[in-house]
């Protein structure tokens, strides 16, 4: 019987080469991995009960790695290290060259295309968690940790929002420990609505104690501990024609597309403002047909 | 007496041979039982033992001709979504919701159902406002006013349960009717009428009122909880609404919250306006500032308002001094997924899947097996059209009602040129 004091970690990885082959901070990948590999361990080490997941968020893809309720995913340890670690690095290996291989065909791709595809992985995770969830009334109490370190991607803005709120609707809290360069607003977002934590490490050469003293224990204990607070998470929105930081805007009552200044159209859903849709429609049919 | 003569001849015709006696003369229900034997789909496993219906087959099958309904209607003539709702939901407490066909009382299970109601409104709809009027005693008040906050209508709905009286259908679309006209024009206008009476007593023409909401854009849709009346089905006919008739208390909760996403907007309902909206930043940790809604002094957490820089607690919320709309983004993204919905899935026999090139047969997202338990066979599942990616039937049904996302399209990077043909 489960006590309420066992966990399921979903743990999403950011292995996009991009960020990793750019990345100018003190923690290359290799040893990113070796910190996680030894986390899963102390995970798994917590308690026999303890069940962790593994997805890869790629550049051009996402996949598992690793689940440690299936069969074949368990294997005896044999030498000096765990065989968990092993099992994961070869698994690691594979999604990566199948990753690269996946983009080897698209040329020229400049500093926006740097994200990865974390709406992905996250829209995965989340189904997985319905699946336990129905399994039935004995379940590990599920969370997601975003270990990620490439910069949001604004394509996916609406994809991780959708995400970010079915997780709060199953209370599903989503911590992130972010190891990149500045802040991301998407996951710092993401753990405040879903009542998660972010963190984002001061020195990354200590990452594992990061991870051990924050996200290890499970979330019945956390209310005895004293986590890292949210300091700042800026909620502005940004205007959809200049991607910038406004706080205050218009809103189109249609599509609710945000502009800074006002429009006599609106680019998103080309509704005309001040006019009755069907009015418009047909004023555009005549000036048509006029000229 | 018509109808129990019809009664005791029926009683005589099912003594003598149930299959001679032709279906005008059978009551409604025992023509359900004729086609549908739901007794005999019970099957005995080798033991002897009963073995348990397989539901789950049944209800997505249910859940994908909703969905197919719903995505047909919309895709048929381009009908927008009324993100910017005011809806005034009232409630009639006359002397016929004191009925206990529902358990306890009708009223009871009303308020329960509207509590939750209310609550699922604002999480799809954050921008949108409520207002509660009751009947009672043959006239119709107005219990809270059009406001965004869920708490204050709740506690005002649980503290004013008793009923009483007549109910009178046009002094509550006539009170509806004046708070609706009040509101800016880009707002969409709904009434959502819980009517348990059978008959309405009213002051004047009714005819006159329902051509007056008509004439304003109010879009009335009634749940009714007796039977259903030919005033009511009249008048959602003539404003756009939808008429439903509650059989139970399951299923008035569930056409109770079909009303909480937004309904199809006719174009000509809509005009289409830019509001200005402020996005405020919080407050820093440990300013004190005198909070513009319990005049109360509060340190930290709050907002503060762009435009005249006063302080508020929650959002989304209107400034007290300036009027301005304060929203934060996650309050607009709530609703984007209306703008942007996914197709639904396409259905994939078990034959299909079989014959299907795809190595491992396991749902994409949550890597359940897609075999049937016990046996080697495939199963039922779905795909998407766009990914190709074979999903399980309860990932299907998640995805569609509360991810709004295809994990495969998700985990796909599409290049520039791609994604120029998509949108178009």
């Amino acid at each position: 019987s489960f006590s309420d004091d066992v966990s399921l970690l979903v743990v999403l990885i950011d292995t996009n080469p991009f960020f990793w082959s750019t990345s100018s901070s003190s923690l290359n990948f290799h040893q990113f991995v070796s910190h996680v590999l030894v986390f899963l361990d102390l995970i798994v080490r917590l308690s026999q009960l303890n069940q962790i997941v593994v997805i890869a968020t790629g550049h051009n893809t996402c996949d598992y790695i690793y689940d440690s309720s299936l069969d074949t995913d368990q294997v005896t340890g044999e030498g000096e290290l765990p065989a968990l670690y092993s099992f994961v690095l070869q698994r690691l290996e594979e999604f990566v060259n199948k990753d690269e291989k996946l983009g080897a065909k698209q040329e020229g791709l400049s500093e926006k295309r740097a994200s990865s595809l974390l709406s992905g992985s996250l829209s995965m995770a989340l189904c997985y968690i319905q699946r336990v969830f129905r399994s039935g009334p004995l379940h590990p109490q599920p969370r997601i940790l975003c270990l990620q370190g490439s910069p949001d991607g604004s394509e996916q803005y609406v994809s991780i929002m959708n995400a970010i709120f079915s997780a709060q609707r199953s209370m599903v809290p989503i911590d992130c420990c972010y190891v990149g360069s500045h802040n991301s607003a998407f996951l710092q977002q993401a753990s405040y609505i879903t009542g998660g934590v972010y963190v984002k490490p001061q020195h990354l050469e200590g990452l594992y104690q990061y991870l051990a003293t924050v996200f290890a224990v499970d979330l019945h204990s956390r209310s005895f501990l004293q986590l890292p607070r949210p300091a700042g998470v800026d909620f502005r929105a940004s205007c959809f024609c200049h991607k910038t930081t406004i706080d205050m805007g218009y809103v189109c009552s249609v599509c609710l597309s945000i502009f800074c200044k006002h429009h006599d159209k609106c680019s998103t859903c080309g509704s005309v403002f001040g006019k009755a849709q069907l009015d418009a429609a047909s004023d555009r049919k005549r000036k048509a047909s006029e000229s | 007496m018509n109808n129990s003569e019809k009664k005791r001849m029926n009683g005589e015709a099912e003594e003598e041979n149930e299959e001679d006696v032709e279906d005008e003369g059978r009551d409604a229900w025992e023509r359900t039982y004729t086609d549908e034997r739901s007794w005999e789909a019970l099957e005995e496993d080798e033991s002897g033992l009963l073995q348990p219906i397989d539901n789950k087959a049944i209800y997505h099958s249910q859940y994908r001709r909703r969905l197919q309904s719903l995505s047909a209607t919309s895709a048929a003539s381009r009908i927008q979504k009324g993100l910017i709702r005011f809806l005034c939901v009232v409630v009639d407490l006359s002397k016929a919701a004191g009925e206990m066909d529902f358990k306890p009382s009708r009223m009871a299970v009303i308020a329960k159902h509207v509590e939750a109601f209310i609550r699922e409104f604002f999480d799809q709809n954050p921008l949108s406002q409520i207002g509660l009027v009751i009947i009672k005693d043959g006239v119709a008040q107005s219990l809270t006013e059009l406001g965004g906050s869920p708490e204050a209508h709740i506690k005002a709905l649980m503290g004013k349960l008793g009923c009483a009286g007549d109910s009178s259908l046009q002094n509550a679309l006539e009170l509806v009717h004046d708070t609706l006209h009040k509101i800016p024009s880009y707002g969409h206008r709904e009434v959502l009428i819980l009517y348990s009476a059978l008959s309405t007593c009213d002051p004047g023409d009714i005819m006159e009122t329902i051509q007056k909401c008509k004439k304003a854009k109010l879009r009335c849709s009634v749940i009714g909880l007796s039977a259903e009346m030919f005033v009511c089905k009249h008048l959602c006919q003539e404003t756009g609404g939808s008429y439903m008739v509650a059989l139970d208390e399951g299923h008035f909760k569930e056409l109770l919250l079909e009303h909480a996403p937004p309904p199809p907007a006719l174009a000509e309902f809509a005009i289409a306006n830019l509001i200005k909206m402020g996005f405020p930043q919080r407050a820093a940790e440990g300013s004190i500032a005198i909070c513009s809604c319990h005049r109360e002094a509060k340190v930290g957490e709050g907002y503060i308002c762009p435009r005249c820089k006063a302080r508020v607690c929650e959002l989304p919320t209107e400034c007290r001094f300036c009027g301005l709309t304060l929203v934060s983004s996650p309050h607009l993204a709530r609703s984007y997924h209306h703008l942007f919905p996914i197709e639904p899935f396409t259905e994939v026999s078990a034959r299909q899947l079989e014959l299907s090139r795809v190595a491992s047969k396991t749902c994409f997202s949550c890597r359940e097996s897609l075999l049937t338990p016990g046996t080697n066979k495939a199963g039922p599942c779905a795909a998407c059209t766009k990914c190709k990616q074979y999903f399980c039937l309860d990932c299907d049904i998640y995805i569609h009602e509360s991810l709004h996302n295809c994990p495969g399209c998700e985990s796909r990077r599409i290049t520039p040129a791609a994604a120029s043909v998509t949108m178009s």
